[in-house]
């Protein structure tokens, strides 16, 4: 199998607008979940990382006629244009594929008072896919993949497999969700909404906070400005219950495992676990289990859902481009507010900023309709 | 019932479980109609709306398996089409839960959901109708019913992209972990629904079908 190699990344989030800006407001311990007052998102005041009215304008910048996209083609836009200047791969060349990752895509749209038929015809995923390829050209039929929490592993390991059959050379892997009323008030009917900044695998977490960001990798087979290589990805399903985890963690630990094999690594090769770490009281838990399985227990694992909110089809590639400059610089981001360990099994996380030496990574996540996800990438 | 979580992966194994697929069954839900392998199973007598058709269609089929009831329509397409495409067949007897994937694709994904459940948020929000508002939770629900936990994907394109699927499930195949797949278009919104659900295997009795472009088409046009 040809070698899969991550040239160029993004995140465009609340905290910033380049993976560099992201990951200094990482370092410094500033976060993009914050208190708002919105009543067009939710009726009382919530926390969640979204874009302040100043950071929506700016996503204008730089598109022609930027209001013919949604914030949500906006998002996309700004992430992949970013990540595209810091390579040199074509996006107009026919073996360059786009997938885009997301979960609800331009469903805000049904939040108007009058929903139009212009807008109706928005709705599709697919269709803001085509906005995509077409606003950059790309002659190729765009990519959409839609798996709930993981949809950016997916599409991750989908871009994976295209280079690896040599359907294409280069894919650009985007994901992005926009936090409205509609996604609020159902992880709300949940009562699954922290009313403080979240804190995953603490003893105290009391639930999620929401955020919205896109993020972008560029894979290539080319080795070319590459800094690391994705070896392995595996997906796997609970078959155990539609919106909880597994009470047992043991089908994460199967996709975890399948990753490492086409990774051709060992759980010891393994030097920092990106989680996915919800604050969930299931979800860290099923987390953790799945982790003592696969026998990382002692690798520092962290999670971002105190600096970004879980940014749904974003997350996992959000999360992988941290993971990637983790690695990179040899530093780990603490997961901000964690202080006991509040999950039944063993887990290393950091609560301080902390270096050593990180060659190979995982990461890790899980979502409704029981689907887990793995990744194992390694420094080039 | 309780499943085998042993992964089947084999350290040692270089190409063991590599080959051809075959395509072992085949079920398609249209027009009102029910087929299974070519053949009608049910067509309704009279035209009704998708609530009533999905609702007939359990009943004829004889299924008993309550969750149906709680299930949005696409779900309840998904688990249909997928027990229509299942029966007669032991896929649990013959692979382990990990080596039987499911991938679909559509072109409404959620939408027919997401609008019912928008049109209660006003009132109050229901997470029974929250959580199918993604694609991926008839997967779920299938792998919920079969015990599947291999891999899972759902895509969303305007049409059926055959030529895009069947390579991106043929290199799914090829991993010596995955011996089975259910595979296909499962589309739904308002009154419009499309079911063609095929079943891969490594393993068949019957090798009349290879999965080929070519014999989707033939058995799905």
């Amino acid at each position: 199998m040809p070698k899969v190699f991550v040239v160029a990344d993004n995140i465009f989030s609340p905290l910033g607008s380049t993976t560099a800006e992201n990951f200094s407001e990482l370092l410094k311990g500033n976060s993009g979940v914050r208190r708002h007052s919105r009543t067009e998102i939710f009726s009382e005041p919530f926390f969640a990382a979204i874009f302040s009215e100043e950071k929506n304008k700016e996503l204008n910048a730089g598109i022609q006629n930027a209001n013919a996209y949604t914030k949500f083609e906006r998002l996309l836009i700004q992430s992949i244009k970013n990540a595209l200047s810091l390579c040199e791969v074509d996006i107009q060349s026919a073996s360059t594929a786009i997938i885009i990752s997301t979960t609800k895509g331009n469903i805000s749209l049904l939040e108007n008072e009058t929903v139009t038929e212009a807008m109706k015809a928005q709705l599709p995923l697919h269709y803001s896919a085509k906005v995509i390829a077409n606003y950059f050209h790309n002659p190729n039929l765009p990519i959409t993949i839609s798996n709930a929490c993981i949809s950016g592993i997916s599409a991750l390991i989908t871009a994976k497999r295209l280079i690896e059959t040599d359907q294409f050379e280069n894919v650009v892997v985007a994901g992005a969700d926009v936090i409205s009323s509609f996604i609020f008030s159902g992880f709300n009917s949940f009562q699954a909404i922290s009313k403080q900044v979240c804190k995953p695998f603490d003893a105290e977490r009391s639930g999620i906070n929401l955020g919205e960001a896109a993020a972008t990798i560029i894979l290539s087979k080319h080795n070319k400005n590459a800094y690391a290589t994705l070896d392995g990805g595996s997906v796997s399903n609970d078959a155990n219950h539609i919106s909880g985890p597994s009470r047992t963690g043991e089908e994460l630990a199967i996709a975890i495992k399948k990753a490492m094999h086409e990774a051709g690594t060992k759980s010891d090769a393994i030097d920092f676990i990106s989680g996915h770490g919800t604050a969930t009281l299931y979800n860290d838990e099923m987390e953790a289990k799945a982790i003592n399985i696969a026998g990382l227990q002692d690798v520092p694992v962290n999670s971002l859902k105190p600096y970004f909110g879980h940014t749904l089809g974003a997350a996992g590639i959000l999360e992988s481009v941290v993971a990637l400059t983790t690695m990179k610089q040899n530093t780990i981001i603490p997961t901000q507010g964690f202080e006991n360990i509040g999950v039944p099994v063993p887990v290393n996380v950091p609560n301080t900023i902390t270096t050593k030496n990180i060659n190979k990574i995982l990461k890790i996540a899980a979502g409704f309709g029981g689907c887990n996800a793995a990744l194992v990438l390694s420094k080039n | 019932m309780t499943h085998s979580v042993n992964i089947a992966t084999d350290p040692l194994s270089s190409g063991e479980g590599r080959g051809e697929v075959f395509i072992t069954g085949y079920s398609i839900i249209s027009n009102g109609g029910v087929e299974k392998d070519g053949h009608l199973v049910w067509k309704e007598p009279s035209a009704q709306h998708t609530d009533n058709f999905l609702v007939s269609a359990y009943r004829q089929m004889g299924l008993s398996y309550p969750k149906f009831f709680k299930m949005d329509n696409l779900s309840k397409l998904g688990l249909l089409a997928s027990e229509n495409l299942l029966s007669g067949t032991d896929l649990k007897g013959k692979y382990k839960p990990d080596e039987i994937s499911v991938v679909f694709a559509n072109a409404s994904s959620s939408l027919d959901a997401d609008q019912k459940y928008f049109d209660t948020i006003k009132d109050i929000a229901s997470p029974a109708l929250f959580v199918y508002t993604l694609p991926n939770i008839v997967i779920g629900e299938i792998c919920i019913k079969n015990g599947f936990k291999g891999e899972n994907a759902f895509f969303v394109f305007d049409k059926f992209e055959a030529k895009f699927l069947h390579q991106y499930v043929q290199t799914l195949m090829q991993q010596n972990t995955n011996k089975a797949c259910i595979f296909g278009w499962l589309e739904l919104i308002g009154d419009s629904y499309e079911a063609a659900l095929f079943l891969l295997e490594k393993e068949a009795a019957d090798k009349t079908n290879p999965f080929t472009l070519e014999n989707i088409y033939k058995l799905y046009s």
